[in-house]
C-alpha cells in the first residue's frame, strides 16, 4: 500500500492506495488505519484498495470545518469523488462504518454494494456501548481484543506513557486523532442512523467479531432490522477489532460481495 | 490588593478508604455517598463562612461551578451567590464563574449575571471559565472538538446582549435567536468585570489580553508550581504589548490556613488538607482530559491538565506540603511572608483565598480567616500601591443599596383574606 494525498474541497486527504482489481474504499474506525494495513494488504490482492484518512488522523491535515455528521458524510463523497471512483465497494469498519451508512443513505443510487465491519451509529439503551474516549490505553485491549494478550503487545508496543516525551506525542495524536473522531462519537455514537438507514439500496453485508465487547454483536441485528435484505457473517474468536485478528475470513466474507 | 474569601464546597463525608473503593471523586463518583439531610446542614454551614467572611474585610466572596464532584457542591454558583446578595451588603460576589458554553441558549448566563448584579447593587464580579474537561466534556456532553468555539459564540452573545439597546438577531451556529432583548439589564456599565479562570492555554490568555479581562489561575498545585504559569501568562503580555501589566491582570487561587504558631496551624488544619489531597483529588485519569478539549498548541507547549496521568498529587506530609507551596500556612507572621512572596513572584492583584478546604469544620475555618482578616490582609493590602487606582478588574456597586427588610416588617402574606 502506498500513502498518498489527494486533494478535496476543504482539505487535502491522506489515503493508502494499492492492489488491482475492482474499487473497494475502505473507512477506517476511530483508532486509526494502522492496525488494518496487513488486512488492506490481503484486500489488496483482489481489489483496488483505496484507504482515506480522515482528517487528522496520522498526519494528515485536521479539518475544523468538519463539524457534524453531514460534514463528514459529505466530505467522505467529496475524498471518492477526487479519487474518481465510481460505485466502489464501500466498506467502513467501526467509526468508519457508520460514515459509510450515512453516505450510502444519503445517496442510495451511488453505492451498490456495502460491508459494515462493526459498525457505529445506533445506540440500545440496554447494550450502551463502552465509552471510549474515557479510556486509559491499558483499558483498551479489553474492549477490542478475542485475545486480549495479543492485542494488548500489539497496541502497546513501544508505549511508554511515564516518558513525558512520549506522553506527550501520544496526548497530541490522541487530540487530533480522537478530537476529530469525538466531533460524531462523543459523548455517544450515534447522530440519528437509525431513522435514515431505511434508504439503503445497496446489498448490505454486515460482519462482526463473534467476541466484540466495545460494539456486541447484538447491535447487527439492529442494523438488519434497518436495512432490508443485509446479510451477517458472525466471525468466531475475534473481537471488535475483527479485521486485525481474522483477516482473510473477512477478506473472503467481502469477496462474496465481488 | 483584593482578597477573595473563596469556598469550593467540598463535601466532607467522603469514607477513609474512598480512594481504594472508588474510582472517581468527580464524574462518576457515587451517588450514594450523597446524603441530602447532611447536604441540607452543610450548603447553609458554608453560605454562613462566606457570609462571615463578607464581615472581615474580605474585598470579595467567591463561588464556582462544578458538576457530579466531591469537592464542589455547586452545580449553579448563581443560586449561592443570589443568597449571598441578601445576607450581605459590601462585599463583592466573585462568581468565577459559570460555565457559559453549557447553557442553551446561553443568553441565561446573561440575564442571571444581570439578576445578581441588580439584587447586589452592582456587587457583581463575572467568570467565564471554559469549564473543566471533566464538568464540560464528560459531565455535560459537550463534544471536546468544539468546546472552544462554542464558548466564543456564546461569549460574543453575552457581551452583544449586555451592550446592544435594541432587540437583535443573533444567528450563531450553536445558538440561533431571533430576539435577543435582555432584560433586566446589569448595573454596571458597559457590564461587570470579567474574570477568566484558565488552565494555562495559549488561545485563553489572549482572550483575557484582548478583551482586558482578569486571567485567574485556579490551581491546587500552589505559589511555587504556579510560577511557571503565571510566568508564561505575563511573557505572553507582554508580547501581545497589552498597555500595562497592571497586578489586576491576574489572580491567583491558593489554600491558606492560618493558626497562632506554625505549629499549631499543623495540628488544626494537616488532617483537612490531606482530606483535600488524597480524597477529593482522586479523579480518574480518564477523565482528565477528553481528546480534542485542549487544542494542539497548547498541548505542544507542555501544558497538561493538573487531573493528567503523572501530574496527580500524590501522598505528601504536610512538611512538604507547606515547604512546595501547595498550602501557605503557619503564623500570621509565616504567612504574610509567605503571601508577599506569592503575590510579587506571580504578580497577582486578586488572591483567591481557599480556607475551607476539604473537611474542615466550621469554627476551624472561622478562627483561621479571622486570623488572615486581621493580622495577614492588612500588612498586604497596599501592595502594588501605584495600581490602586486600576478599577477594570472589580465591581462598581451603587453607592447607596437596598437593605432586605426585617422579617417583622413585612406585610404578612394573605393577612388581608
Amino acid at each position: 500500500m502506498e500513502l498518498k494525498t489527494i486533494p478535496t474541497h476543504r482539505v487535502p486527504v491522506r489515503y493508502y492506495e494499492g492492489g488491482q482489481g475492482r474499487p473497494l474504499v475502505f473507512l477506517h474506525g476511530a483508532g486509526g488505519v494502522d492496525a488494518d494495513l496487513g488486512f488492506l494488504d490481503a484486500l489488496a490482492s483482489r481489489f483496488h484498495v483505496y484507504a482515506p484518512l480522515v482528517p487528522g488522523y496520522g498526519d494528515s491535515e485536521e479539518c475544523p470545518e468538519l463539524r457534524d455528521m453531514l460534514d463528514f458524510t459529505l466530505h467522505t463523497w467529496d475524498v471518492v469523488d477526487s479519487l474518481g471512483v465510481k460505485d466502489p465497494l464501500l466498506v467502513g469498519f467501526s467509526m468508519g462504518g457508520m460514515i459509510a451508512s450515512e453516505m450510502a443513505a444519503l445517496a442510495p443510487n451511488d453505492v451498490s454494494r456495502l460491508a459494515l465491519i462493526a459498525p457505529a451509529g445506533l445506540w440500545l439503551d440496554d447494550y450502551p456501548i463502552p465509552d471510549i474516549f474515557a479510556m486509559m490505553p491499558y483499558d483498551l485491549p479489553h474492549y477490542l481484543f478475542y485475545d486480549e494478550e495479543a492485542g494488548a503487545k500489539a497496541l502497546t508496543a513501544g508505549m511508554d506513557l511515564g516518558d513525558p516525551k512520549f506522553l506527550q506525542a501520544f496526548l497530541i495524536q490522541n487530540a487530533r486523532q480522537l478530537g476529530a473522531a469525538g466531533k460524531i462519537l462523543f459523548p455517544i455514537p450515534e447522530r440519528g442512523l437509525a431513522g435514515r438507514l431505511y434508504r439503503i439500496r445497496a446489498r448490505t453485508l454486515l460482519i462482526w467479531g463473534e467476541s466484540d465487547r466495545l460494539i456486541p454483536p447484538v447491535y447487527a441485528e439492529s442494523f438488519q432490522k434497518h436495512i432490508a435484505g443485509a446479510d451477517l457473517v458472525t466471525i468466531p474468536q475475534a473481537g471488535h477489532l475483527v479485521a486485525f485478528e481474522k483477516g482473510p475470513e473477512v477478506v473472503s466474507a467481502l469477496s462474496r460481495l465481488g | 490588593m483584593r482578597f477573595t474569601w473563596f469556598n469550593l464546597m467540598p463535601w466532607p463525608y467522603l469514607p477513609d478508604d474512598f480512594r481504594e473503593k472508588n474510582r472517581s471523586v468527580w464524574v462518576d463518583i457515587d451517588s450514594k455517598l450523597f446524603d441530602p439531610v447532611k447536604g441540607h446542614e452543610l450548603y447553609n454551614s458554608y453560605m454562613d463562612l462566606l457570609e462571615y467572611a463578607g464581615t472581615l474585610g474580605f474585598d470579595g466572596i467567591g463561588v464556582n461551578e462544578h458538576h457530579q464532584n466531591g469537592y464542589g457542591l455547586m452545580p449553579s454558583p448563581n443560586i449561592i451567590a443570589a443568597g449571598l446578595a441578601r445576607r450581605t451588603d459590601d462585599v463583592a460576589l466573585v462568581v468565577l464563574g459559570a460555565s457559559i458554553a453549557l447553557y442553551n441558549p446561553p443568553l441565561r448566563v446573561a440575564e442571571e449575571f444581570a439578576m445578581l448584579d441588580c439584587i447586589s447593587g452592582g456587587r457583581l464580579v463575572a467568570g467565564f471559565p471554559v469549564g473543566t474537561s471533566m464538568d464540560t466534556n464528560y459531565c455535560y456532553g459537550t463534544i471536546p472538538g468544539l468546546t472552544r468555539e462554542k464558548y466564543a459564540e456564546a461569549h460574543e452573545l453575552i457581551r452583544r446582549a449586555w451592550a446592544e439597546r435594541e432587540p437583535f438577531a443573533f444567528n450563531g451556529r450553536y445558538t440561533k435567536l431571533r430576539y435577543v432583548n435582555l432584560w433586566p439589564r446589569p448595573i454596571q456599565q458597559p457590564h461587570p468585570p470579567i474574570h477568566i479562570p484558565g488552565g494555562g492555554s495559549l488561545e485563553t490568555f489572549d482572550f483575557c489580553i484582548e478583551n482586558t479581562y482578569s486571567y485567574s489561575y485556579l490551581s491546587f498545585g500552589g505559589y511555587i508550581r504556579g510560577k511557571q504559569l503565571m510566568d508564561a501568562y505575563w511573557n505572553r503580555v507582554a508580547e501581545r504589548n497589552a498597555p500595562d501589566t497592571s497586578p489586576y491582570r491576574a489572580g491567583f487561587a491558593q489554600f491558606i490556613c492560618v493558626a497562632e504558631t506554625d505549629a499549631e496551624a499543623e495540628r488544626l488544619y494537616a488532617p483537612h488538607v490531606h482530606y483535600f489531597y488524597n480524597r477529593c483529588l482522586h479523579v480518574y485519569p480518564g477523565f482528565a482530559d477528553a481528546p480534542g478539549y485542549r487544542t494542539i498548541k497548547t498541548i505542544q507547549k507542555g501544558v497538561l491538565s493538573q487531573y493528567a496521568p503523572g501530574t496527580l498529587f500524590q501522598e505528601h506530609p504536610w512538611k512538604d506540603l507547606v515547604d512546595n507551596g501547595h498550602v501557605i500556612a503557619g503564623s500570621p507572621e509565616t504567612v504574610r511572608q509567605r503571601m508577599e512572596d506569592l503575590i510579587r513572584g506571580l504578580r497577582v492583584g486578586n488572591v483567591f483565598c481557599l480556607m475551607q478546604i476539604g473537611d474542615m469544620p466550621k469554627d476551624k475555618c472561622m478562627y483561621s480567616t479571622r486570623l488572615f482578616a486581621e493580622k495577614v490582609i492588612p500588612k498586604l493590602r497596599n501592595m502594588f500601591e501605584e495600581y490602586a487606582a486600576d478599577g477594570r478588574f472589580w465591581c462598581h456597586p451603587l453607592p447607596k443599596r437596598a437593605v432586605p427588610a426585617e422579617i417583622g416588617q413585612r406585610p404578612l402574606v394573605g393577612a388581608e383574606a
